[in-house]
């Protein structure tokens, strides 16, 4: 019983969320500043998730090169700014992340 | 005669536009495929059933909410405080949603339904370089149903393979999997720093993202991305600013 209306008010505000703007969107108008805003949200949100997943992947800032995900990250960087190609970053970051921490014992 | 022949280019067109949208989300879905796993593979453990861990997949579908509720489950929060959080973690979604306004604003309610229902980091990332780079946004929602479509489906199934795995193998949540979403958002971010402007936003948020780690309930993300936003938001204007004077000099 707990579990249904768990996940009927995770429902709930998830997609009121998701939909409020899009409901309106006949009404709503933006400024041209905030269209260009808006440009900037992608990279900023993604970037807020990643950053401290990097750096902090036990909690604490780990800024050594002992850190395997921030090296295998920042070689993934590289891939991605070399081969400018999404799967071919993922796969290779990945990789390069199970090496260290599982073949090289990071 | 002739609109038969338009009904028939408007279904192929239909057609290429979902599969172009399912082809487009195959990287951020591989990327989607470890969590959907380890979902499945934690709920039970967090005291939360196989039925609830589907039923949750299928009907809230929101990844990092979903991860967060099973952490207070474990930690043994009340039902009512997990809804309150997941509807905070969700607030970045707001944001997307912004963003895609005005592609919606022609299409009517029951797509603007569909479309919110399936709004993901993953599709928003895919259908925004869609509409962006693609001047002919016509047919664009069915673009992004089937980026939804096929997104949906994964996590849907890679949710009930975790539920599997789990009773085969309960140390697996150990092996560091994490690092996928880590590397997906990395390889996203870096085609987008091409500008001054659009480093100023990510390196702050970056920043701001760190020194908030603190703040309860992921609170510290919104606040980063809003920073980095303001940020970059100024510096273009500021320079563009520079740059029209400079042409009405010269």
């Amino acid at each position: 019983m707990d579990e249904v209306l768990l996940i009927f008010g995770m429902f709930l505000v998830t997609f009121s969320v998701r939909y409020v703007l899009f409901a309106a969107a006949g009404k709503v108008h933006f400024p041209g500043w905030l269209n260009i805003g808006l440009g900037f949200v992608p990279p900023a949100v993604l970037t807020a998730i990643a950053v401290p997943a990097v750096l902090m992947p036990r909690g604490e800032l780990w800024l050594q090169p002992d850190n395997p995900w921030l090296v295998a990250g920042l070689f993934a960087a590289i891939i991605s700014v070399w081969r400018r190609d999404l799967l071919t970053t993922i796969v290779s970051g990945m990789a390069f992340f199970m090496l260290l921490r599982f073949g090289l014992g990071f | 005669m002739n609109s038969n022949v338009a009904t028939e280019n408007l279904v192929v067109i239909r057609r290429r536009e979902m599969l172009d949208g399912a082809k487009a989300t195959i990287p951020l879905i591989i990327g989607a495929i470890p969590f959907g796993i380890i979902f499945g593979t934690l709920a039970e453990p967090s005291g939360l059933s196989a039925l609830g861990a589907l039923a949750m997949s299928v009907i809230v579908f929101a990844g990092s909410g979903q991860f967060i509720a099973l952490g207070l489950l474990a930690a043994g929060a009340a039902v009512p405080v997990i809804i309150a959080t997941t509807f905070v973690v969700n607030l970045r979604h707001i944001l997307y949603a912004a963003n895609l306004v005005p592609k919606v604003r022609h299409l009517p309610q029951r797509w603007r339904i569909m479309m919110a229902f399936g709004l993901t980091d993953e599709t928003f990332a895919a259908v925004s370089s869609r509409f962006m780079l693609q001047d002919d946004t016509r047919h664009a929602h069915w673009f992004y149903l089937g980026s939804w479509l096929a997104m949906y489906s994964n996590w849907v199934f890679c949710t009930g393979l975790g539920i599997a795995l789990g009773e085969l193998f309960p140390d697996m949540t150990e092996w560091g999997l994490d690092f996928a979403m880590s590397v997906t958002f990395i390889g996203m971010v870096m085609p987008y720093l091409k500008s001054r402007p659009m480093w100023a936003a990510v390196i702050v948020s970056g920043a701001v993202a760190i020194a908030t780690i603190a703040l309860p309930h992921k609170l510290g993300l919104m606040v980063a991305a809003i920073c980095g936003i303001a940020v970059g938001l100024s510096l273009h204007m500021l320079l563009n600013a520079a740059g029209k004077k400079e042409k009405g000099d010269g």
